[in-house]
């Protein structure tokens, strides 16, 4: 084992480091150097203007950025002591354990139990008795277990937005990640469901490390342990046009970015002057 | 007079309808006749007025549809009337022609069983044909290839739909059946045969289907393709458990098409399955065999009488054939509301 490696391996309290990582779509970078560590069991929020490359950093950290014709990923991103763009990694072993929950929910057009029990079965669990406890597991562990028991036959597109979306974390935590990434979650959702979402996060940081996108400033205040501040760096080009990037501009605890930030730019995004 | 002015110019289809074509029109014309109208003669009063274009576009457009139900009102109508004559000409009786094994219309014999048994056993191994091959190459087409592959691939899959069945017939005649009777050995396979035919029939279909059911993978959100990667799943799962039985009810369509329009093509066999009706029902498909559609073909081209049995049983088969594909297209219905899974 190189030295290198045994050194990260002994930084436990991270989930996730990313070391420089650059994202780049054909030939155009979408996000550059950036290099954080995600905290274990804890809610990790990225803010920052649209464009600036959150999501794309997000989706990095499980590699759906895969999916992407034409997407490349540099730098590190090691969990575990493992870089998950290191040639002999799998993208599809790095999603069962690190989860994701999309913008738009996204239940399959299937029953509500075949949703939950789709990524169990992936796994080869066939059992009817160990599919029924993992579904009603994980249906209380996104709190929809009460209001769905009665029929789990239904289709899942026949739930509310919030339900759905409550339904698509029920079932990334069936094939229980350690780390579950949600792409601005409650973008869709109004307030009222929102906030169950919210309170669903706070119990799930509990088992899981999160981290989350959004767009809504109180939302990072209120669930975030860490938030990190995205903004976007532009270089003009000829002919009036100009090639724009993402930076991480500062990582810190979610008090002291909203109390006291370090950068004049995130202290104007804070205070509302563009975004 | 300024205000006049602009209000005329807003209006040059109000004034070319109004004079007609050819006339002269000086500019003290135009103003006067406005003047005469107001000054805002479209926004003046509230009360209703002829637009006759309207009406005419709706004239139209109404004839356009109602035409396309009218011909095939008129073509149930002539199918039901001639077929009627035929069971009751006394010569033949609905169970005879329904079960009769034996279609000689010399001898009296009109069973539609050896016909229909030839139609079946030709669309069977099209379909054996363009169903894999079909699916497979939409699949290819929507999960896999790159976007510049699909975008030059599909024209191609396009214009090969387009090809006369009659190149295929002759392709079928003078290249699928020497290369059958090379592997198959000449003794056990006729000049004239219905795998042949079938399998031609089948590359025929294989356009339609393959396009169809492109389409129909790719209407399919990228959304739940996601969700499923985002759950550990690989690209085969993911197209196998969620792509397409989310495009099943499309994927069937696609089928249901593909066996209409082999049960109905008819130069292709025609050329290449077998004239003349055979005896002895076969499955076996490396016989020859005359399909309900071959059938009507050759003897429609040949001096029939008008009003005579062998007229009317003529449509008797084309009713045979209607009914059967309108059954298709029923089981199809039955089978997309039953298996499909609506997405949003």
């Amino acid at each position: 084992m190189s030295a290198a490696k045994a050194a990260r391996q002994t930084t436990g309290a991270y989930a996730i480091e990313l070391h420089n990582v650059n994202v780049f779509y054909g030939e155009k970078l979408a996000v550059k150097d950036v290099s954080l560590n995600i905290q274990r069991q804890k809610i990790t929020a990225f803010i920052g203007p649209s464009g600036c490359g959150k999501s794309t950093v997000l989706r990095s950290i499980n590699r759906m950025n895969d999916l992407i014709g034409g997407a490349r990923v540099t730098g590190e991103v090691v969990y575990n002591g493992e870089n998950l763009y290191a040639s002999n990694i799998d993208a599809v072993e790095v999603r069962r354990r690190i989860g994701m929950v999309f913008q738009k929910a996204n239940p399959f057009p299937k029953s509500i139990y075949d949703n939950v029990a789709y990524g169990p079965r992936l796994l080869g669990v066939r059992g009817k008795k160990q599919l029924d406890e993992i579904v009603e597991r994980s249906l209380k562990g996104s709190f929809l277990w009460d209001e769905v028991k009665n029929d789990l036959k239904k289709s899942g597109l026949a739930l509310s937005g919030g339900q759905q979306q409550r339904l698509c974390i029920a079932r990334t935590i069936a094939i229980e990640p350690d780390t579950i990434l949600m792409d601005e979650p409650c973008s869709a959702l109004d307030p009222i469901a929102t906030q169950a979402i919210e309170e669903l996060m706070r119990e799930l940081v509990k088992k899981y490390t999160i981290v989350i996108v959004t767009h809504n400033m109180q939302q990072a205040q209120r669930v975030a342990d860490m938030t990190a501040f995205f903004s976007i760096r532009k270089e003009a080009l000829e002919g009036g046009k100009d090639r724009r990037w993402g930076v991480l501009v500062e990582y810190a605890h979610t008090p002291q970015i909203f109390e006291s930030p370090q950068f004049e730019e995130t202290e104007r995004y804070i205070g509302g002057e563009f975004g | 007079m300024v205000a006049h002015e602009s209000s005329s110019q807003k209006e040059p289809i109000f004034m070319a309808t109004t004079l007609g074509a050819g006339q002269e029109q000086p500019a003290a014309q135009n103003i006067g006749i406005t003047t005469a109208r107001g000054p805002e003669p479209r926004r003046g009063s509230l009360q209703k007025r002829p637009r006759p274009v309207d009406g005419l576009v709706r004239i139209l457009l109404f004839f356009c549809g109602i035409l396309s139900i009218f011909t095939t009102i008129a073509l149930i109508i002539v199918l039901l009337s001639e077929s009627i004559a035929f069971f009751t000409s006394g010569l033949v009786t609905l169970p005879e022609f329904i079960f009769g094994t034996r279609w000689q219309p010399v001898a009296g014999e009109f069973g539609i069983l050896p016909l229909l048994n030839a139609t079946i056993v030709t669309s069977f191994w099209a379909m054996v044909v363009a169903l894999p091959l079909g699916i497979g190459g939409a699949i290819y087409l929507s999960e896999y290839a790159k976007g510049s592959t699909r975008d030059k691939l599909k024209p191609i899959l396009e214009i090969l739909a387009g090809i006369p069945t009659v190149t295929y017939g002759f392709f079928a005649l003078t290249f699928m059946t020497p290369v059958l009777r090379v592997i198959l050995g000449e003794n056990n396979v006729s000049i004239y045969n219905m795998l042949s035919a079938g399998l031609v029939m089948g590359i025929m279909i294989l356009p339609t289907i393959a396009s169809m059911s492109e389409d129909a993978l790719r209407a399919v959100p990228n959304s739940l393709r996601e969700a499923s990667y985002g759950l550990g799943a690989t690209k085969f799962e993911t197209i196998s458990k969620v792509v397409v039985p989310a495009a099943l009810s499309g994927l069937i369509a696609s089928f249901i098409v593909g066996i209409a329009r082999a049960v109905g093509e008819t130069m292709i066999v025609a050329l290449a399955a077998g004239a003349g009706p055979v005896a002895n029902l076969t499955v076996n498909p490396l016989g020859s065999g005359e399909t309900v559609t071959g059938h009507i073909a050759r003897i429609s081209g040949g001096d029939l009488s008008y009003a005579s049995i062998d007229y009317q049983s003529l449509f008797a088969l084309g009713l045979a054939l209607f009914v059967f594909t309108l059954a298709l297209n029923f089981i199809s219905q039955w089978v997309t509301r039953r298996f499909r899974e609506v997405y949003q």
